[in-house]
Formats: structure tokens, sequence, C-alpha cells
């Protein structure tokens, strides 16, 4: 059984929207139940990822779905932008490489927060960043 | 929203509001750097007490904010990090390097008090 309910929308074209992406985020893992350290854990993940989309492709669309897979339960966050792309996602992957607009702890931090993380790039086709956390 | 800045003797006192938008760290940045040399201020006090999530933009710019003082001969304490946002910034990798912080804003003013009574003592 997969349930999908309603998808929430957050256009990321401005810094601001950031801070309603971790708001909104926030929101739906208190919803779907999550602690508080979870809560922030997934809010912090968020801000990262929205602010990759600011730097790198000014503009993009972070989704939020609350996900209810069996037993389990949790909620899933695409961050999606058609940027530059990223031409080696092992390297951008890697802790403290950044091409000089942040400290390089976003991509590694959000996947080491999270329960599962999918990076799909490549140059001239976009990044989109699949990242789920389930409730424990 | 502009971060509000108090004066308390020398010390200057920095409370981040909710919901922190990257600009207004920026420019709590330019006026904190401004207000140590009108004020001829020795102490800096950033409480961040309100947030809820320090991600890794407002990390570097904290840090940027208390080398910014360091040079223009303030310290900076940062106070007030909560328990969940400590540790989502462990998990994530982030990391206060080489800027002191205390559990809250009086924690904070004794650790500025001690350091400028060891200054007052020094120039004696």
């Amino acid at each position: 059984m997969f349930t999908v309910t309603d998808d929430l929308c957050i256009s990321i074209d401005h810094e601001m929207d950031i801070v309603t992406a971790r708001q909104k985020a926030r929101e739906l893992a208190i919803a779907v139940g999550f602690s508080s350290t979870d809560q922030t854990l997934i809010a912090l993940a968020i801000s990262e990822i929205a602010r990759n989309i600011i730097s790198y492709a000014r503009c993009g669309k972070v989704t939020l779905r609350r996900v209810d897979e069996g037993a389990r339960r949790g909620l899933l966050i695409i961050a999606r932008d058609d940027g530059p792309g990223i031409a080696d996602i092992e390297l951008a992957m890697r802790d403290g490489y950044s091409t000089g607009k942040s400290l390089g702890v976003g991509l590694p931090g959000a996947k080491r927060v999270m329960d599962d993380f999918e990076l799909m790039s490549s140059p001239g086709q976009g990044t989109t960043v699949t990242m789920r956390k389930w409730l424990r | 929203m502009p971060v509000p800045i108090l004066k308390q003797g020398n010390v200057l006192i920095a409370s981040i509001q909710a919901a922190l938008h990257d600009r207004d760290l920026v420019q709590l940045q330019d006026d904190v750097a401004e207000q140590i040399g009108r004020f001829r201020t020795r102490g800096v006090i950033i409480d961040v007490m309100a947030l809820d999530v320090l991600d890794s933009f407002a990390t570097r710019t904290l840090r940027s904010i208390a080398y910014t003082a360091k040079l223009r001969g303030a310290s900076t304490v940062v106070v007030g990090i909560q328990p969940d946002v400590a540790f989502a910034m462990v998990q994530l990798g982030l990391s206060l390097d080489g800027v002191a912080t205390a559990l809250d804003l009086e924690e904070g003013l004794a650790h500025l008090g001690g350091l400028v009574r060891q200054d007052v003592h020094r120039d004696r």
C-alpha cells in the first residue's frame, strides 16, 4: 500500500524563500510526528539544499510530501532546479569541497542527516535532490 | 528585519530574532563593525536563542562577524544556541571554530567581564 498526500510546492527564487521552505518543512514535520530534534535536522537539510538552488541555479522549486509506505511514515523532499548542473557529483558530495560559494558542507551534510539521499545532475540538465526522512 | 543592537556599557548585544534572512545577517556584520568603532566597544554578544536553525550560511557569517570584531579590537561571544540546533550543527558538520560561546546572555556577559578585567590588570 502506497499513499501519497498532497504536495506542498515552494518556489525558491529569492533568499527569503529559504526561510519559507524550512518553516513549511518544520510545520509538515510536526504534522507527521517527528521529534523536535528531527524537525531541526529536516529544517537544516532543507536550508542547505534551498540555498544551493539560490547560489548555483538562481531559482528552482522545493516539493514537500508526506509519505505513508506500509508501516513507515515519513517526509519526502524534492529540490529541483534547471541550473547549470553538477559535472562531478562525487566531488560535490565530498566534505569540504566547494566551488567557492559556501563551506562545502551542504550536500554531504544534508545526506548525513537524512535517511535517503539521491542527487541527480549533469551539466546543462539542472539538479534534482531527493531526500527522505522516516519517522523513528 | 534588521537585528537590533543594544549598547550595554562597553558591550554590544545583538539579539537575533526568529526567521532571520541572509541579508539581515550580512547587515549585522556591517553594523557591528561600525558600532565597535563608534562606541569604542570591547565586547560583542550575539544572542541566537530565538533561532531554530543555524545553517552553513549563518554559521559562516557568525564566524565572519567574530573575526571582523576581533580585528576591530573587540571580543565576541555567541550565546543561546539551543540543544536541537547544536545537535543538528554537529550532525551536519558545522562548527564555530575560534568563536567563543556561552550558554546564555548572563554567561556571555560574565565571559566578557572576565576578559575586560584581565585587560585592565594587564594595563597596570
